[in-house]
């Protein structure tokens, strides 16, 4: 070890920078993607007729089932064998977003069943159609309810962005594993991927709780 | 496109499948069972009323929840040698898995802790048990049987996590799949085994869990 730890850091900082780009990235899409695709699944899972339940069902159960970093290379190998070719960073991001999709859907099943049944009662009673009754009822109502939880499947999803590194993009354990590759500082740098995956996990935390306590009914 | 599914491949390499699954259970019970423990004993540091006990527990909780797993058994297979601690493959894996688990299994427990009504110690007290025997003989059980089904949960999803050893090369379900993907290039077959196998057995333990939560659960 002739150089030291900080100078190695100095002479890798592009690289980590873009590796925490690359992560937020990945990680910012899949939760925006899977966000709206969950939406869809958790709504026919509350109210959809007896076709679509199943369907939704089925789709939540399974891809909660299966591992993320399985979720990941299936669609990476997969995908292109059956003529979709994406990318190594698109694979990750539909996996991760599939993957976040149906945490969403569970949860908002989970919020919107928990209004109570007295307040769409109320809402019928006072002429509210289906649709305004959903909006503005119950899904104000169940998306301050599910809020803790989405914070936390975002910071799993970050998490989960780290298995990308496997098939290929270069976020920030990738650059981690090339910048050991040169220096052979291997504690240093992971401990130093560990400490920008806390901090960037506990901001979201801070942020979720800080957006819950403005939003709380007082 | 002239893809053909042909299963045989699978078929033979069976053996090897189940095997990575066993593997998989092995590791994940390994790793709960000594997070729980971890899990209990955090828990009830994060509700002492010694600050020290609180600290350590709460940033020990935060820090290991916002890391992934993944770096963790990085560290821990390539890094730990560097100060003179090596491990094997599996060691080093259900290591990691261990510590996660008890930071998540402890955030189960302390919501538990609580729940618990005040008067459950209080009555404790009142016929003269002493702080430690309210909690292994009042709080302990009644807190597991109560967090079952949220601890069911977490069992289930760190079982699917121990599909990451196969980073560190332990020839668990998710590397197998991987090896067999890359020898035959039977893709799809591979993946859609692996992904039958781990949901099926997502399932399976979720069932057997479901009927412990039901039969420890407090009547009403």
């Amino acid at each position: 070890m002739s150089t030291g730890f900080f100078n190695e850091l100095w002479l890798s900082k592009f690289m980590i920078f873009r590796g925490i780009y690359t992560c937020l990235f990945v990680s910012f899409s899949s939760i925006v993607i899977g966000t709206f695709i969950g939406m869809f699944v958790g709504l026919a899972l509350t109210y959809g007729n007896r076709f679509t339940r199943f369907l939704a069902r089925a789709y939540t159960d399974i891809i909660r089932g299966i591992p993320v970093l399985v979720l990941i290379l299936t669609f990476y190998f997969v995908l292109s064998v059956i003529g979709i070719n994406l990318s190594a960073l698109q694979a990750g991001i539909t996996s991760l977003a599939i993957f976040c999709s149906a945490h969403i859907s569970e949860m908002l099943r989970g919020g919107l069943q928990n209004v109570p049944k007295g307040q769409i009662e109320a809402a019928k009673a006072v002429g509210l159609s289906f649709f305004q009754t959903f909006i503005f009822v119950s899904l104000p109502q169940a998306l301050r309810q599910i809020l803790p939880t989405w914070i936390n499947t975002a910071v799993e999803i970050v998490k989960g962005s780290t298995l990308v590194s496997l098939i290929g993009v270069i976020e920030i354990t990738l650059v981690m594993q090339q910048i050991i590759g040169r220096n052979f500082l291997t504690m240093q740098f992971y401990a130093l991927a560990g400490l920008i995956y806390f901090l960037i996990g506990f901001s979201i935390e801070r942020t979720g709780k800080y957006v819950e306590k403005k939003v709380a009914i007082k | 496109m002239g893809y053909h599914l042909d299963y045989a491949v699978i078929w033979r390499s069976l053996h090897d499948l189940f095997y990575g699954l066993g593997l998989d259970l092995y590791m994940a019970l390994f790793s709960v069972a000594l997070g729980s423990l971890i899990g209990l004993v955090v828990a009830f540091a994060l509700v002492s009323k010694r600050k020290l006990f609180r600290v350590l527990s709460g940033a020990y909780v935060t820090f290991i929840r916002n890391i992934p797993l993944m770096i963790i058994i990085l560290f821990i297979y390539f890094g730990l040698p560097d100060a003179g601690f090596t491990f094997g493959e599996i060691p080093s894996f259900i290591f990691a898995l261990t510590i996660y688990a008890g930071a998540y299994i402890a955030e189960v427990f302390r919501g538990g802790i609580l729940a618990i009504h005040k008067g459950v110690g209080e009555a404790g007290m009142a016929i003269g048990m002493s702080n430690f025997q309210i909690i292994v003989h009042i709080k302990i059980p009644l807190l597991i049987r109560s967090v079952m089904p949220a601890l069911s949960n977490v069992y289930i999803s760190l079982f699917k996590d121990a599909s990451v050893a196969a980073v560190i090369a332990v020839p668990e379900l998710t590397f197998q799949t991987r090896r067999i993907n890359l020898e035959t290039f039977r893709t799809i077959e591979a993946w859609s085994s692996a992904s039958v196998l781990y949901v099926a057995s997502c399932f399976l333990i979720a069932f057997m869990l479901r009927r412990v939560e039901r039969r420890v659960a407090i009547p009403k």
